[in-house]
Formats: C-alpha cells, sequence, structure tokens
C-alpha cells in the first residue's frame, strides 16, 4: 500500500460526501414534485407522456397496486428486451451482422437487464448489434434504475407518512426519476466520458495495420452514452466484454475516478434523502455513516491483500514491489494505468454497490483480496448499494437491528417513528432469507451437478469460488464475475437467471409490504424509551448486524473457498 | 391489471424512444462535433492509413521495439469455429485470462514468460517487473510501467544501434505522470514509444522480417 493510494481513496471518499447532500436535496426536490430545473425544461414532455399514457399523476397508489404496476412494468421490458435480442439479426444498425441471440442467452440477459443485475453472458463487442446496445441495453440501464429508486422512495414514505394508505404512484416516480434525475446527468457524464476518449460513433470496427504489419480489428460503436447510465444507474453491464477494463470504455485514471463517482452518486444522495423526508437529516447521515465503516473495512482488506501480490512469483525472480517506477502487486487481471489502488478501489465500489462493473478481473485476485468483493454482495450489496437497491437493502437490517434493540430492553421496538412489529419483522425476515435460498442453494445444486462443474476454469478451492460468485453475484443483482466461469450455457443461462429474480423480486415485494403497513401506522413520537437512531450506538449496531447475518449465513461457504484457498497458497500449492 | 395494462406498454414505448434513440443519438451527434477524435476511437494515422488508436495496445515481437505486457485475448479458430486460440491483442474481443492466484497454469506460464524476457533482455536488472509477465484486465492495455519500459532499454538500445541514455530520454519523454498529480499511475503508451523510436531512428529491414504476423 502506498500513500499515494490511500489519497486517491480519500479524495473520492470526500469529494462524495460533499456530494450527498446537494444531490440528495435534488432527489427530494424531484420526488416532492417540486420545482427543479430539468423539471421546468422537460415539464411539457413529462405531462404529455401521462397524457398518452392514461396516467393521473395525483392518483396515489395503495402498496399492492404500486407493485403491480412495477411487475407489470418489468414483464414488458422483459418480453420486448428478449425478443428485440432473439431476432437482432432481422434489425436495422447491425454493421457487424451480428447473429440473433439463442434463447437461452436472451432469456438470460434480459432478466440481467430488467433485473438492474447485468450479468454478462453475452459477449459484448462479440454478441450484440449496435440496436440491441441501443435500444435494448441502454434503455433497461435506465428504466431499471429508475425502478429500484422509485422503490426505495416509496419505503421511505412508508416511514416518513403518517396514517396514510399510499406509498406514491409508481408511474410518476419512474417518469421523473429517468427525466429528471437520470436523463440529464447521463448526458454531462457521456460529454464528459467521451472527452476522455470513450468513443461514441454508429461505425463499423477500424481496420488498422499495426506497426508489425499485423492486421488489428477495433471494435467502436456508441460506447459514451451507454456506460454513462451503466455506472449512474450501478447497471454494470459492458459496452465491451472486458467491461471498464478496456481502454476505450475506461481511458484514464480520471474516466475511472469518474466512474466510481458515479456508481456511489445516487446511493449516497437516498441516505440524505431519507433523512429529509422524515424530517431528520441525522437519521440519513447514521445509515450513511454505517456504510461507510464498511466501505473503509472492504478497501483496506482489499487493497492491503493486493498490494501482497502473488507469492508464487517471488522464487520465480519477479519484482512486485511498489515504487516509483511501478505499481507493483497482484497485477494479473490489473490494467497499468489502474495499478493496485485504483484497481481495489473500483472492485470494492462496484460490489458495495449492485453495480458490477470492473476495471479489473476479479477472478485473478488473491484469495483474500477476491473476498472481498464476494462478501461485499453477500452482505446484501447495502454499502450505499445499487440504486434504491442499497437503501432498501440497509433499511432491511435497520428494522432487524431496532428488533434486536427493543428484544434486549424488552420494549416495542420503533424506528424514525413508526413502531416496528411482528408484521415487519416477518417480511424483513423473508426478504433477507429468500437470498441465501437462490445464491447458497443454487451454488450447492452447481456443484453437484455436471452441467455445473464443466463450467469452471480454475481447480481446487478457486473453482468453488467462481461458481459461489456467480450465484452471489446473481442473487446481489450485481453482474459482476469471476469471468472464468464459461456462464453462457443452457444451465447457467437459466439458473442464474433464476437467482436474479429472486434476488430481485422477493426482496422488493416483502419491502414493499412493509412500507404499506408502516403508511397507515400513527408517528410514535420519540420518548425517553426510544432507542435513539441518529447516533453513534445504533451506527454500531447496525454494522453489527449486517455483518452478523451475513457472517452466519456465509461464513460456511466462504470457509469451502477464498479462505481455505488463501492458507493453500500460503503453503505453496498450486491447482 | 387492466388498468395498469396501458401505462406499462405506453411508457415503456415513449421511455425507449427517449433514452434508446433520441439520447444515444444525440450524443453521438454533439460527441462527433465536440471530440471528434475521441468520439471515432482515437485513431491514429501514418500516411492516410490507419495504423492502431492510441488508446489500443498493440502485439510487438520485433526487437528493435518495446514491448506490451501479456495478453489473454484469443479469436475463433479458423478450423473449428466451437474452439478459441490465442490472438494478442485482438481489438474485437477484450478479455483478461481469469487465471486465479493458485492455478497452475498461470504459474507456469508467468515462468516460461519471465525466462524468455531474462534471455532477451540480457543487461537488464535483475528482477522482471511483474507488469511485463501479468496479463490485462482487457488484453489491450495500451501502457506498461516505467520500470517495464526501462528493463527493455539496453535491448531496444543495442538493436537499434542507439546510445542507452538517449533512449532513456525518449521514455522519459513519453511517460505519462499521473493525472493531477495523484490519480492511477506514471505508465509508458508502448505504441506512441515505438512511433517516436521509429522517428528517431526508422526501423531496420530486419524488424519487419521479425515480426510474427
Amino acid at each position: 500500500m502506498t500513500l499515494n493510494g490511500w489519497v486517491q481513496i480519500l479524495v473520492y471518499f470526500l469529494l462524495l460526501t460533499a456530494l450527498t447532500r446537494p444531490l440528495g436535496g435534488f432527489l427530494y426536490r424531484v420526488f416532492e414534485g417540486q420545482a427543479t430545473l430539468p423539471g421546468r425544461l422537460l415539464g411539457p414532455l413529462e405531462r404529455g407522456f401521462y397524457k398518452l399514457a392514461g396516467v393521473d399523476p395525483k392518483a396515489e397508489q395503495h402498496w399492492t397496486s404500486y407493485v403491480l404496476a412495477m411487475l407489470l412494468f418489468n414483464l414488458v421490458c422483459f418480453v420486448t428486451l428478449f425478443f428485440l435480442q432473439l431476432y437482432q439479426n432481422h434489425l436495422p444498425l447491425n454493421p457487424q451482422g451480428q447473429s440473433g441471440l439463442t434463447p437461452d442467452l436472451a432469456f438470460n440477459t434480459a432478466i440481467s437487464f430488467v433485473t438492474n443485475t447485468n450479468w454478462q453472458a453475452y459477449g459484448g463487442e462479440t454478441t450484440m448489434s449496435y440496436l440491441s446496445q441501443m435500444l435494448g441495453l441502454t434503455v433497461h440501464n435506465f428504466v431499471s434504475a429508475a425502478t429500484g429508486i422509485a422503490l426505495a422512495v416509496a419505503l421511505v414514505r412508508g416511514f416518513a407518512r403518517r396514517s396514510g394508505k399510499t406509498i406514491g404512484n409508481f408511474w410518476v416516480d419512474l417518469t421523473r426519476c429517468t427525466l429528471y434525475v437520470l436523463l440529464p446527468l447521463s448526458i454531462v457524464a457521456a460529454l464528459f466520458l467521451v472527452w476522455q476518449g470513450m468513443p461514441q460513433n454508429l461505425n463499423a470496427y477500424t481496420d488498422a495495420a499495426t506497426l508489425e504489419g499485423a492486421k488489428q480489428t477495433i471494435a467502436q460503436g456508441p460506447v459514451a452514452s451507454q456506460v454513462a447510465i451503466k455506472m449512474l444507474g450501478t447497471n454494470g453491464g459492458g459496452f465491451f466484454n472486458a467491461n471498464a477494463a478496456h481502454p476505450f470504455e475506461n481511458p484514464t485514471a480520471l474516466s475511472d475516478f469518474f466512474q466510481i463517482l458515479l456508481i456511489f452518486a445516487i446511493p449516497a444522495a437516498l441516505t440524505n434523502l431519507l433523512g429529509r423526508m422524515v424530517k431528520n437529516e441525522l437519521q440519513g447521515w447514521a445509515v450513511y455513516s454505517a456504510m461507510a465503516v464498511l466501505f473503509f473495512a472492504g478497501v483496506a482488506t482489499c487493497y492491503w491483500a493486493e498490494s501482497q501480490g502473488n507469492p508464487a512469483f517471488t522464487s520465480l525472480g519477479i519484482d512486485q514491489q511498489a515504487s516509483a517506477l511501478q505499481a507493483g502487486g497482484n497485477m494479473e487481471g490489473k490494467e497499468a494505468r489502474f495499478g493496485i489502488a485504483r484497481s481495489t478501489l473500483f472492485a470494492t465500489i462496484t460490489t458495495d454497490a449492485s453495480c458490477g462493473a470492473v476495471n479489473s478481473m476479479h477472478d485473478s485476485y488473491t484469495p483474500l483480496g477476491g473476498m472481498v468483493p464476494l462478501v461485499n454482495i453477500l452482505l446484501g450489496e447495502v454499502v450505499f448499494g445499487g440504486v434504491g437497491a442499497g437503501l432498501y437493502g440497509m433499511l432491511a437490517f435497520a428494522i432487524v437491528a431496532v428488533f434486536i434493540a427493543g428484544l434486549m430492553v424488552g420494549r416495542t421496538p420503533e424506528y424514525l417513528g413508526k413502531k416496528i412489529e411482528a408484521k415487519e419483522v416477518k417480511m424483513v425476515m423473508l426478504a433477507l432469507l429468500c437470498l441465501p435460498l437462490a445464491n447458497v442453494g443454487m451454488t450447492a445444486l452447481a456443484a453437484v451437478l455436471p452441467q455445473g462443474l464443466s463450467g469452471l476454469s480454475n481447480a481446487g478451492p478457486h473453482g468453488f469460488s467462481e461458481l459461489f460468485y456467480a450465484y452471489a453475484s446473481a442473487t446481489g443483482n450485481n453482474g459482476s464475475a469471476f469471468g472464468g466461469l464459461s456462464a453462457n450455457t443452457p444451465f447457467y443461462n437459466v439458473t442464474l437467471a433464476l437467482s436474479m429474480m429472486i434476488g430481485r423480486f422477493a426482496f422488493i415485494v416483502p419491502m414493499l409490504a412493509v412500507a404499506g403497513s408502516l403508511v397507515v401506522k400513527k408517528h410514535t413520537p420519540a420518548s425517553a424509551g426510544t432507542f435513539p437512531t441518529d447516533g453513534g450506538l445504533f451506527i454500531a449496531l447496525l454494522v453489527g448486524v449486517v455483518i452478523i447475518v451475513g457472517g452466519l449465513t456465509y461464513f460456511p461457504a466462504l470457509a469451502l473457498g477464498p479462505i481455505v484457498e488463501h492458507f493453500s497458497m500460503t503453503a505453496g500449492n498450486l491447482y | 391489471m387492466l388498468n395498469h395494462l396501458r401505462p406499462a406498454i405506453v411508457l415503456f414505448v415513449l421511455l425507449t424512444l427517449l433514452t434508446g434513440v433520441a439520447y444515444p443519438l444525440a450524443m453521438t451527434g454533439i460527441a462527433q462535433k465536440l471530440f471528434p477524435r475521441q468520439a471515432n476511437g482515437s485513431l491514429i494515422e501514418k500516411d492516410g492509413k490507419v495504423i492502431g488508436s492510441s488508446l489500443i495496445g498493440q502485439n510487438f515481437t520485433g526487437q528493435q521495439y518495446f514491448h506490451g505486457r501479456p495478453s489473454a485475448t484469443t479469436d475463433t479458430d479458423p478450423n473449428d469455429s466451437t474452439k478459441t486460440i490465442p490472438a494478442p491483442y485482438n481489438a474485437a474481443n477484450s478479455s483478461g485470462s481469469n487465471a486465479g492466484p493458485t492455478a497452475k497454469s498461470l504459474i507456469d506460464r508467468v515462468r516460461e514468460d519471465t525466462a524468455k524476457l531474462q534471455s532477451e533482455n540480457p543487461d537488464a536488472g535483475a528482477k522482471v517487473p511483474v507488469d511485463l509477465v501479468t496479463t490485462s484486465g482487457s488484453g489491450l492495455d495500451p501502457h506498461i510501467s516505467p520500470a517495464a519500459a526501462e528493463f527493455q532499454v539496453p535491448r531496444v538500445a543495442k538493436a537499434r544501434g542507439l546510445p542507452e541514455d538517449g533512449l532513456r530520454k525518449l521514455v522519459a519523454a513519453h511517460t505519462e505522470p499521473r493525472t493531477l498529480g495523484f490519480l492511477g499511475e506514471p505508465v509508458v503508451n508502448v505504441l506512441a514509444l515505438n512511433l517516436a523510436l521509429d522517428a528517431l531512428a526508422p526501423a531496420k529491414p530486419a524488424a519487419a522480417g521479425e515480426a510474427n504476423r
């Protein structure tokens, strides 16, 4: 680890913290229907959309109606994206003549983008036509992100409103979020990224004659417009196969810095939105602080582990020491311009959030370095988290935390002025327990079936980590991978898609039920017996709950993968 | 249920037109106007022909050139379309090796590459910089570390008949510092350095013969 590496990490965190309040205020105004600059510019468009769609923006929805609208919209998204990819060879904007996707791959990718996972069973530049990238993947980067944010806002309304019945209007939340938040920010981000060197064209791939006389075909495309929303919406699905490690998808250290800022910008701001909606911004900062603790724990571990390099290289006469002339460390699967600090910072952030973009190949990380992204995903991606998903995930843990605190003192717990009773706790536990079913359960299945084992590219404990990471990533709607796994097979395409659906919808629906149950409750004013949830004790309890729930659930599986591999590596065993 | 169907379909269509058609096309139009070089892939032309992109690494094997990092990219086997063959720096199919840290295949590969580098660069320092024996995440990394460039200076100087000190100055001039003084790592763009090298002292005809493809 170097001083410069830590300066990069700290500057990033300070900038993120500085952005949280202004952006949170902006989000608050958008979702409360107050005047904003994009609202003034695009207001007529929003009203036109409602008129054509037959939506009354003032009509609010009961939670069941909100869920139904969300599910139906996602169904329409899924069906159209599935067929778009299946028949892309008959459609325009396909200069490379890419063929239609196989049904299982189209199914997997459609589920993947609708659930904001963006798992890459597809190969980017070798699979997708420009039309599929634009009309398919880019659109779903927008709307799946907007869906996640809408759901988080709806849950917060459950806490913030008093004796109400409704939690907002899904169509209005979806439209406003896309029009006023995601689109304007994406436009600015896309132009910044082009300036940094990201292509934005509809040309066929370029044939170059290299200096040594070989032919090099250089993939092109409308990259920047997709990457902007890919990061801002914590989607993470790459334009290219190598994702943000590809020099066109992440040309410079500055574009890298900018992209990780885009990942956390909205998730961090949503904690402030929470504070503003419940009329106590400290509540938001408490959640933010718990997230920050987990963020620093992750990045410090990952950065340390990767800086150590690979012990098997030492005897070969290779210099892995960091110096003024090189980054050193474990450079397999990492780009020279990013080195160890930027690679591990990116890996931590992309898995703290449910982004899943990668600027280095996680499969080639040291066992402990690679365990950090895996653990981040398994903890539920609640460290800032996916857009919306991070906040409603962390609120689930907050409910468990106050419940445990309530048990200790024998008093009905309260959170943000609402009594937390049996129904809410049951629903939260239902949501949290669906996740291990989809990740550990499916991993167990794949580990005993020949269709599962045939996809592994690494032997020994690392092979198990590859499997476990895949289902963890799918269930967590992350989308990053230990990429050695050959995941484009019918078995993996279908089982991973199932994990993605469980991870998204089996979590969302119970959480919206919590919102529906909370919104009708009266506000309970804080009394001497109320456990304060805006201070250090709560932050510590929340961090503890996240780690204990995650640890109890996943430690045995982690012991079979990265932990045993670490000891194996230090003992000099190879596979 | 049915009362949700109309907004679901209509809003989906409208949002698709906005974010899937208008947005990427507008961005393409604006980017082509404001940043035409970057928007078209930062291509480098020589005598009117595209010789590569300043952002995409190339495969160098000749003794008179600085070499980039190993690349794990592949291409479809021309004899069997279900198989792939190694094709370093294939810019139409980016990928990393995805080799785990305890993979025997990784350690074997690194051992071989290290021995090869040491025999090709007998006058270099004792230890091989790690980035010269590890594949990048994309397989298209255009950069090497300054240490990796320094490692190759004696070899290139000998092959070109240039003084080592002059070459070190050229490397220093092509070393890109950290952005804003603290972001990223200092790197050397291999293609840019080799182009400068050719401009300084044109590659001897032998160099063309050494190219392996």
